[in-house]
Order: C-alpha cells, then sequence, then structure tokens
C-alpha cells in the first residue's frame, strides 16, 4: 500500500511523457491532478491505518531486496512514521493544490508542452514521496536526486530563454556539490556503523554517548548537513535558490518553498538520533541556520521582483528550520517545515495569480493598487502575509514561536535574539511586498507593463491572460480553489501545534517516537535533547517570549505600513541616507560576485589554460598524434619496400634464409 | 654404393640451379620449373638421408612433396594462363602492381 503513494504519480508522469503530446490539455491536466489526488488518497488512508492501530509507531514496506554485494545489503523498502506523515500529506495536499492550480496557470502553453510541464511536476512528487518514505539512505538518496533532476528541469522549463535554463544549470551543479558531501557522509556512516538503515543506525548510534569532541559521528553529521544545505539552500550553497525563480511559478511553490527544500530538514530529523551524538554538528547547523535566515531576510527587504523577495524568504524560514533543528527541537523544526509549507505555497501562488493577471510583469515597483481588482488574491496574499510574519493565531506564529521558545529556552541567547531581528525582517518585507503590490496607485498602466515585459520566448509566451483595456482578471477558478484552500491551511494549520501554555503541542507527542531511537521496544531514549529540559522552564517566560515575538511582528508590519505605504519616500530617503548598506542589500551582499571570483573563474581558467590548452590539447591530444605521425613517418620509409616485383621478394626471401642458415652454421 | 656426400653434392648442385633459374629467367613457365628443380633437390637429399639412416621418415615425407608439388603446379599454371590472358606476357617484371 505505501508503494502505491509513489507509484501513482509515478504513472502519471509515464502517461504524460508518453501520450500527452497527443491528447488535450484537460486530458494531460486531468491524468496528472488524478495521480496526485489518489496518492493524496492513499496517503490519507495509510495514516489512518497508522493512527487507527495504536500500538505500531510505523508501517512498513519492503518492495524488493535491492542491492546484496557481501555484507551489505539495502532493501529499496519504504516506511511510514509519524515523521514521514507530515511529510507525505504536505507532498500530496499541497502538491494536488499545486497541481490543480497549475492546470489553469498554465494553460497558455501548447498541448506537448503543458503535457510535459505535467509529466516534470507528477515525476517530481514521485520522487519527493520516495525521499520521504525511503527507510534506509539509499532509498532517500535515490529521490534526493530525483528531486534535484526534477528541479532543474522545471525551473528550465522554458529552456529557450537563456536565463531560465542558466538558472536551471546553476542550481543543479551547486546541488551536485552538497550531494557530493551527502554521499561522503552516508558512506562514512556505512563504514561506522555497517549498515545504510536509518533504525539500524539509530540503534547503533544511541548506544553511544554524545560526542564531546569532533568525532566520526560529528563527521557523519556535518558531512550529511554539507547536502543540506545544497538541497535546502543555506549558506554557503543557497545561491542557486533566488535564480530558481526562473522556472514557473506553481513550480517555485512547490519544489522551492513548499518541499523539495524542505527536505535537507527533514533528513535532519530523520536522523536526529545521530546529530543529537554530535553536538559540535548541532551548533554549526544552528549557527549556520541563524545566520542563513539573518542574511536571506536583509536581502529580502531590498529586492524588487515580487518572486524573489519569496525565495529570499524562503531561504530565511529555511534558516529557521535549521536554527530548530540546531538547539534539538525537531519536532520545532518539522513543524515550521509544515506550517511554512502552507503559507509559502500561498504566497508563490499568489505571486503566480498577480504575474498571471499583469500578463508577465514581476517587479514590484510597477505593481500597486492590486486590491481592488484582485481580491480574492489580495485577500489569500493578506493571511499567507500574516501567517509568515507570525501574528498570533494563524499558522506561522504558533511554529516561529515554538522555534525561538526552544531556542531560548536551550540557552541559546543570541541565536534567540538575531532569531526575532529576522522575525520583525520578515514582517517588514513580506508586508513591504503587500503594500507594494496591493495598495497605494499602478505605477504604470497595463499596456505599457504587457509591452515591456520580458517574454521567455517566442514559443513560451508568458503565463498569463490577456487583459483588456486595464481590467484586470482576479484568479480563474482553479487557482482561485488552490488559493484558497491554502488561506484555511494557513490560519487552521497551526493548531496542531499549540505551545505548551495552551495545552501542549499534539504534533510533537506524534512526532516523538521519529526522533528517538526505540521504535516497538520502548527504550533508549536518543541523547538529552538540548529543547525538551527546556520544555519545564515555566509558562511565564513562555508567554513572554510569545509578547516579545508578537510585537517584532507587530511591529514589523508597522515599519513597513509607515514607509510603504504611508510615507513612500521616506523609504527613498532611508535608502539614499544607507546607500552602500543599500547597494549591499541590493545586490545580494555581492555573493553571487564573490563566488564567480573565487570558485567559477579559477575553474574556467584551470579548465580552460589548464585542463583544455595544456593537458588535453598538447598531452592527450599530443600523444594520439604523436603515435599516429610516428607510425605514419616510418611506413613513408617501409613502404619502399614493397615494390610489387615477384622476383625480388623471391630474393629477398632467398638471402633471408642463406643469413638464418649462415649464421646457425658458422656460429 | 655411392657414398652419402655424393647424393647430397647433387642435392646442392640441383638446388643452386633451381634457385638461379627462379632468379635469372624472365619466363613465369620457366620461373615455375625451376621451383620444381629445387623441389627435387630437397627430395633427393630427404632419400637420401632415409637410406643412410636406416629410416623412412625421408622416403615418406618425399611423397608428400611430391603430392604439394603436383598441386602447385597445377594451380601455378592456371594463374600463369590467366595472367597471360591479361597481359600476354609471361614476364614477371611486368606483373607488379600490387605495391602501394
Amino acid at each position: 500500500m505505501l508503494l502505491l503513494i509513489p507509484l501513482l504519480p509515478f504513472v502519471g508522469f509515464l502517461l504524460n511523457a508518453s501520450f500527452g503530446r497527443r491528447v488535450s490539455k484537460t486530458a494531460a491536466g486531468s491524468i496528472a491532478c488524478g495521480a496526485m489526488l489518489a496518492s493524496f488518497g492513499v496517503a490519507l488512508a495509510s495514516v489512518w491505518k497508522l493512527l487507527a492501530s495504536p500500538g505500531s509507531t510505523a508501517l512498513a514496506q519492503t518492495v524488493f531486496s535491492w542491492i546484496s554485494v557481501g555484507d551489505f545489503s539495502a532493501d529499496f523498502a519504504l516506511r511510514l512514521d509519524p515523521l514521514s506523515t507530515v511529510m507525505i500529506l504536505v507532498v500530496t495536499g499541497i502538491g494536488s493544490l499545486i497541481h490543480i492550480y497549475s492546470t489553469a496557470y498554465m494553460h497558455e502553453e501548447s498541448d506537448p508542452e503543458y503535457a510535459r510541464y505535467f509529466s516534470y511536476l507528477n515525476l517530481f512528487a514521485a520522487f519527493m514521496l520516495v525521499l520521504v518514505l525511503g527507510s534506509n539512505f539509499l532509498v532517500m538518496f535515490v529521490g534526493w536526486e530525483g528531486v534535484g533532476l526534477c528541479s532543474y528541469l522545471l525551473i528550465g522549463f522554458w529552456y529557450q530563454k537563456k536565463s531560465a535554463s542558466d538558472a536551471g544549470k546553476k542550481a543543479f551543479i551547486v546541488n551536485r556539490i552538497g550531494d557530493f558531501g551527502f554521499v561522503l557522509g552516508v558512506l562514512l556512516a556505512f563504514v561506522r556503523f555497517g549498515s545504510v538503515d536509518f533504525q539500524a543506525i539509530a540503534h547503533a548510534a544511541a548506544g553511544l554517548g554524545p560526542e564531546t569532541t569532533f568525532g566520526t559521528i560529528s563527521l557523519i553529521t556535518l558531512l550529511l548537513f554539507v547536502g543540506a544545505t545544497g538541497k535546502s539552500a543555506q549558506i554557503p550553497l543557497y545561491i542557486w535558490l533566488p535564480d530558481a525563480m526562473e522556472g514557473p511559478t506553481p513550480v517555485s511553490a512547490l519544489i522551492h518553498a513548499a518541499t523539495m527544500v524542505t527536505a535537507g530538514v527533514y533528513m535532519i530529523g530523520r536522523n536526529a538520533v545521530l546529530f543529537s551524538h554530535a553536538p559540535e554538528t548541532l551548533t554549526i547547523v544552528a549557527v549556520v541556520g541563524t545566520v542563513t535566515a539573518l542574511m536571506a531576510g536583509t536581502i529580502g527587504l531590498v529586492q524588487n521582483d515580487i518572486k524573489r523577495v519569496l525565495a529570499y524568504s524562503t531561504v530565511s524560514q529555511l534558516g529557521y528550520m535549521f536554527l530548530a533543528m540546531g538547539v534539538g527541537a525537531y519536532a520545532a523544526g518539522i513543524f515550521h517545515l509544515y506550517t511554512h509549507a502552507f503559507f509559502k505555497a500561498l504566497l508563490f501562488l499568489g505571486s503566480g495569480a498577480v504575474i498571471h493577471a499583469l500578463s508577465g510583469e514581476q517587479d514590484l515597483r510597477k505593481m500597486g493598487g492590486l486590491k481592488k481588482d484582485l481580491p480574492i488574491t489580495y485577500w489569500t496574499f493578506l493571511i499567507a502575509s500574516l501567517a509568515i510574519a507570525g501574528v498570533p493565531g494563524l499558522a506561522g506564529f504558533f511554529s516561529k514561536d515554538e522555534i525561538l521558545y526552544r531556542t531560548f529556552a536551550g540557552g541559546h541567547v543570541v541565536l534567540w535574539s538575531v532569531g526575532l531581528f529576522t522575525s520583525l525582517l520578515t514582517a517588514i518585507y513580506m508586508f513591504r511586498l503587500v503594500y507594494l503590490a496591493f495598495h497605494g496607485e499602478r505605477a504604470a498602466t497595463p499596456e505599457h507593463q504587457s509591452t515591456e515585459h520580458p517574454a521567455p520566448g517566442i514559443q513560451h509566451p508568458a503565463p498569463g491572460t490577456r487583459h483588456h483595456g486595464g481590467h484586470l482578471h482576479d484568479a480563474p477558478p482553479a487557482m482561485a480553489f488552490a488559493l484558497v484552500v491554502l488561506a484555511v491551511g494557513s490560519i487552521l494549520a497551526g493548531y496542531i501545534g499549540l505551545p505548551a501554555v495552551a495545552g501542549g503541542s499534539r504534533l510533537e507527542r506524534f512526532l516523538e517516537p521519529s526522533f528517538t531511537a526505540s521504535v516497538g521496544d520502548a527504550g533508549v531514549q536518543a541523547a538529552p535533547v538540548a529543547g525538551t529540559e527546556g520544555a519545564s522552564a515555566g509558562e511565564g517566560l513562555e508567554v513572554g517570549l510569545m509578547l516579545v515575538s508578537t510585537t517584532a511582528a507587530l511591529g514589523g508590519i508597522a515599519i513597513a505600513a509607515f514607509f510603504f505605504l504611508k510615507r513612500k519616500s521616506a523609504a527613498d530617503a532611508v535608502a539614499a541616507r544607507f546607500a552602500g548598506l543599500h547597494r549591499l542589500l541590493a545586490n545580494k551582499y555581492y555573493v553571487d560576485e564573490i563566488y564567480d571570483a573565487t570558485v567559477v573563474q579559477p575553474i574556467r581558467i584551470i579548465s580552460e589554460d589548464g585542463l583544455w590548452k595544456t593537458v588535453d590539447v598538447r598531452v592527450i591530444d599530443g600523444a594520439v598524434n604523436g603515435v599516429a605521425d610516428t607510425v605514419q613517418g616510418s611506413s613513408e620509409l617501409l613502404r619502399r619496400l614493397q615494390t610489387g616485383s615477384v622476383r625480388a621478394y623471391a630474393a629477398s626471401l632467398f638471402f633471408g634464409v642463406v643469413l638464418i642458415l649462415g649464421y646457425y652454421l658458422w656460429r | 654404393m655411392a657414398p652419402l656426400a655424393d647424393y647430397l653434392i647433387l642435392s646442392g648442385v640441383l638446388f643452386s640451379i633451381g634457385a638461379a633459374g627462379v632468379f635469372v629467367r624472365r619466363n613465369l613457365i620457366t620461373i615455375l620449373l625451376s621451383i620444381e628443380i629445387m623441389l627435387n633437390a630437397v627430395n633427393l637429399t630427404f632419400v637420401a638421408f632415409g637410406r643412410a639412416l636406416g629410416a623412412v621418415d625421408g622416403q615418406i615425407i618425399v611423397f608428400f612433396v611430391m603430392t604439394v608439388a603436383a598441386a602447385e603446379a597445377a594451380v601455378g599454371l592456371a594463374i600463369v594462363i590467366s595472367l597471360f590472358r591479361h597481359r600476354e606476357s609471361l614476364n614477371p617484371d611486368t606483373f607488379t602492381n600490387l605495391k602501394w
């Protein structure tokens, strides 16, 4: 039954990839959405089965024995435990909504392109489900690489546009760097524990004490974390995610916000026992997460592309999740992953609706006043913005507050204060976006915009309907449906993880078995998790911190309202006052340029002048051509011996025999 | 009975005549005949040694050589005829096309 969950989208992929170009858009879209909805149904049924059997904490299915060499064996095995339960529901549920949304959003594409889009999207879902259901590192790695492939394919979906295909390559290459670390981590884990099965490794690790110095487990977890930084866009490998916005907007929502980029967080959660034994790595994870959150948040403040703001916001929120993982609050991190999936998918889909209405316009400076024309988009977008900003009562508040509380309670006051400041930034940049796009006056006429927007290519027109005479269409029904459902989710999703003061997190209790080594046999508790002992630190502290972060959220909204709604001149004045800082942020801290100078260009130069022009041309080609030249030169001389005269041959034969005989007779 | 050396000398003389014929003559048929002379010189050596050493091996191998020589003569003459039809010539120096 578990196998059906990834298999259904895969069948959808096969159908659309094989026959999609020959059927209508309605058929292709129905196949894709049907596969996803069916998968969602099976996922729900599986989760129901898991919940209905109180004794067991996991469902497992071994599909087949995959690799068996010597003492190494790996099965293609799937396992549904509380952690993967959350993930499959997010992937199939939000995935289905995004599929439905896409049927309207991508409707401008030609039939084959439309089918290609949906086949990629289904393939992505299949791989993502394999990733989260895999019960050992190898199966996870299949999914891990598969989603990377689909991400590449979908970012470069409008491949005729240079920037899109470049962005796809960038994403793929940067991910490869992370994957290299991941593979090394898996190999080292196998060497250390003799298995690649998550359960086996967790059991083996649970018997050990935490590493006080930097040892093997620290190295394993650190290498795995390198993989996570690539997949989940953390420093130093976050640079691909903002560029990934070249893909269609629903793709950004599904892959680059809700699901794939959270794979790194999930992977750490999956190996929580292992990570708990490596405090050094956890510190690194927490610090990297916090710094990424802060850095991306500050960049997000000044970006003008609506999708890039959201991309940096995603990077920043992922940073929060890693902060949670790093302080040992695994459940809080997964909780934020889960709520983030709702409101960030909604934000992207909302921005997609805006872009759709404006025929491909993505520049915030050219928007404004869309509130009247796009009421559904506006209200759902506003809900998502409130949720991500951390306004009490909405999903983001509960999860973000949980992370900050656990950080503070774990004694990481510096990380907590940076996290708090970042949540202020989050509120500011999100409401800057809302005010610039939906409030105020439109900066330019729509006609002007539609001629100016960069079309992805002649055969790939930007998604969007032609609007007539300045009247903008709100989201069509399929898109509106997805927006509304996600908006409801953004409001309600947080209530399964209430803070301790309000009855405690049911999600956390549900997830607990996934983060301990014992499943089935009541026993080995994972190493003391930094956050859990802080849980009893007092409800007063929790309420106090909640008030502080609420103040930060509301303060951020107020600041954004002042600068971007009331007095826009003030924002420009501040930007001019701190021109250097503004330029630094607008240029994203010059990280791309620094990487270009320190990594890309040296590799280019070494490859071009060293490897190509010296090693390849001189050494390798030289050796091959040298052999050929030598043979040709000596043949030129030797062929003169072949005269064609039979009597000459007979003579040489004769004298040869005479010489040989003579040698033997007179030696 | 004549000593072994006499047979070997005769055989050497015959072989030299044959070899000289192959090198010197400008007629393919003569060259073939010269090759036959060389073969028979070798046959004589075999028979002489077989007799002198009291073994039959020499006698037996001569039959093989004769068989092969007959076959070779048949094939050789056939080739010569077909060459002659092409070039109206039996001079081996006119057939030097098989080269680079």
